[in-house]
């Protein structure tokens, strides 16, 4: 069975979920390919954002 | 008095025939297989990669296909998992899945499974939109 750490497969799902996003919800290639990047760098970043403030509740 | 025949779109290109909801049905079926039915290959590849490298993953991890309606939270996996068109009922029929979630990365797994079901029922919607011209 495959084990993927957490962060890990926080990447892999914002990497499938942004490229399906951005190909459905944005017209031109170009802007596809921005909005991805868009939703690609949101995910990651509210991640580590989450994971520091729950660090932080914890302590 | 001389009249110019009306043309039928604004472009003058005569409508496309054929059954409207076919790019749905079969996109839902097959990731991306309605883009590819509308010729946009690219689009399609990559709905086809991503959708079902994120099923295949899910059930690499070990991940739960759900098949009853036991409670709210079932129904909703079950749901979300019937997305996945044809891989859902291939798996099903190869009893494939794990029946209970022991460890955390089958639990992820899980999910993975029940969102690349959801995302491709958007990528069949926007096969249609495509198909109907609400996008280009």
């Amino acid at each position: 069975m495959l084990q993927l750490s957490h962060f890990a497969s926080v990447l892999l799902f914002a990497l499938f979920a942004s490229t399906v996003f951005g190909i459905t919800l944005r017209d031109t290639p170009r802007r596809m390919f921005r909005y991805g990047i868009y939703c690609f760098s949101l995910f990651i970043g509210s991640v580590i954002v989450f994971s520091w403030v729950m660090y932080f509740i914890k302590k | 008095m001389a009249t110019t025949p009306i043309k039928s779109t604004a472009t003058g290109k005569e409508p496309e025939q054929g059954f409207v909801y076919l790019p749905l049905i079969v996109g839902w079926l097959v990731p991306g297989a309605g883009h590819f039915l509308l010729r946009k290959w690219i689009r399609g590849a990559l709905l086809f990669a991503a959708i079902v490298c994120m099923f295949a993953l899910g059930m690499a991890m070990g991940g739960k296909l759900y098949h009853g309606a036991d409670n709210i939270l079932d129904m909703l996996g079950f749901v979300g998992d019937l997305g996945n068109g044809l891989m859902f009922f291939v798996s099903k029929f190869f009893s494939l899945g794990a029946e209970h979630v022991r460890i955390t990365t089958a639990d992820y797994g899980t999910k993975f499974i029940v969102v690349s079901g959801l995302l491709n029922v958007i990528a069949a919607v926007d096969a249609h939109n495509i198909r109907t011209g609400r996008k280009p």
